[in-house]
């Protein structure tokens, strides 16, 4: 029973954050780290579809001030983005692999 | 011992040596090498269609879809294209020249030769990109290359070297071994959210399908350009073949003529050499 006790406001702390709505800061901020991470693809000539798609969602939202669509969207968009950066680095050699010989 | 450590030591040495400069043939380019290695790979996964053949693309892998490309080839869906190019090429700009002032033999007869390496230059120019030039040198504005015009155009080209062999050279310029290699590297590389290479459809799979579409090989993949394709509705140049291989992988496609494009179109037009053009082609 105490143990519960203890558990239930360390719950409800955890899941604030995710019930707190993101504001135009936070899109701001995510959206500027989601282009960054975009022109670094871009520089490696290694870019993807879904991240620019990611990226016009995320204004696309920001716009209608739904800040927590946006925030959702530029951080998947991030991560796409730094997929495809990983994804221009690891094929630097590994492309040889399929090379018919 | 002490003769016996210094002579392991002297064969560990020769044995190390010995393994740099296999390593470093290995990965000396050899194109020639590589289009023999290119044309055996595909001659032996598929031992029953003539080397010639290949450049029927997905034909050339299915008895049902050939039948029925043959069918339309009584009344071929770039009929049109190949009229309006025709016309086009003989048509004189503004200041009265023609595309035929612009390139060796009239522009006839040419498509087999294309893309070249322009010393000059130092890279790789395609027969688009030549057009394009022309038109710019007479004062014309130059046309899309993805598709329109530009694929009329090259359809007519095309047309008047069917039969022709695949002849690309690669000059001895380090410059021309290092557009070859981009190319090949370009072509093996992975890219898109799907993590696809040209090479894992058109090496891996072809004969295979993907949703609707028969897969077809690499071997002989640019002889039958431009196309008309039934998934577009229209005809396509090689520019907008590679930007839509590009999308269908999820990555952005690069710049119609960019380097990249260009050093592809060079590695894969050189490992079929020797295969015949086909040019105007019809795919599903």
């Amino acid at each position: 029973m105490r143990s519960s006790l203890l558990i239930f406001p360390l719950l409800v702390a955890g899941a604030l954050p995710a019930f707190a709505a993101a504001s135009e800061a936070d899109f701001n901020a995510a959206y500027a780290a989601a282009e960054a991470a975009e022109k670094q693809a871009a520089a490696l000539r290694n870019q993807w579809t879904t991240t620019d798609a990611g990226l016009k969602a995320a204004k696309t939202a920001a716009a209608k001030g739904d800040f927590d669509s946006a925030v959702a969207a530029a951080k998947e968009a991030e991560a796409l983005a730094k997929a495809s950066i990983f994804q221009a680095n690891s094929e630097n050699e590994r492309w040889k692999d399929m090379e018919i010989r | 011992m002490r003769s016996a450590i210094q002579l392991a030591s002297l064969a560990l040495t020769a044995l190390t040596f010995g393994a740099t400069q296999l390593a470093a043939a290995a990965d000396t380019p050899d194109p020639a090498a590589d289009a023999k290695a290119f044309q055996n790979y595909f001659t032996k996964k598929f031992p029953k269609v003539k080397l010639d053949d290949f450049i029927n693309g997905p034909y050339s892998m299915n008895e049902g879809m050939r039948k029925q490309w043959e069918e339309k080839e009584e009344f071929p869906p770039y009929e049109f294209a190949l009229e309006a190019g025709k016309e086009m090429f003989s048509k004189p700009f503004k200041n009265g020249k023609t595309y035929a002032d612009c390139f060796p033999n009239g522009g006839v007869g040419i498509r087999q030769n294309y893309p070249y390496f322009d010393e000059k230059e130092g890279k790789v120019v395609t027969l688009e990109l030549a057009l394009n030039r022309c038109r710019e040198a007479n004062g014309e504005a130059p046309y899309s290359y993805l598709k329109d015009e530009m694929a009329s155009l090259t359809a007519y080209m095309a047309y008047t070297s069917r039969g022709q062999k695949m002849d690309i050279k690669i000059p001895n310029d380090p410059r021309a071994l290092e557009a070859y290699e981009n190319g090949k590297r370009y072509f093996y590389t992975r890219r898109g959210q799907l993590n696809f290479s040209c090479a894992s459809c058109h090496v891996q799979n072809p004969g295979e399908r993907i949703r609707a579409e028969t897969l077809a090989p690499a071997l002989g993949i640019l002889n039958a350009m431009p196309i008309y394709r039934s998934e577009w509705s229209g005809m396509g140049t090689i520019s907008r073949r590679f930007a839509t291989c590009n999308t269908q992988t999820r990555a952005v496609p690069l710049e119609p003529q960019s380097d990249e494009y260009r050093n592809l179109e060079y590695y894969l037009s050189y490992v079929s050499n020797g295969l015949p053009i086909a040019g105007p082609g019809s795919r599903p």
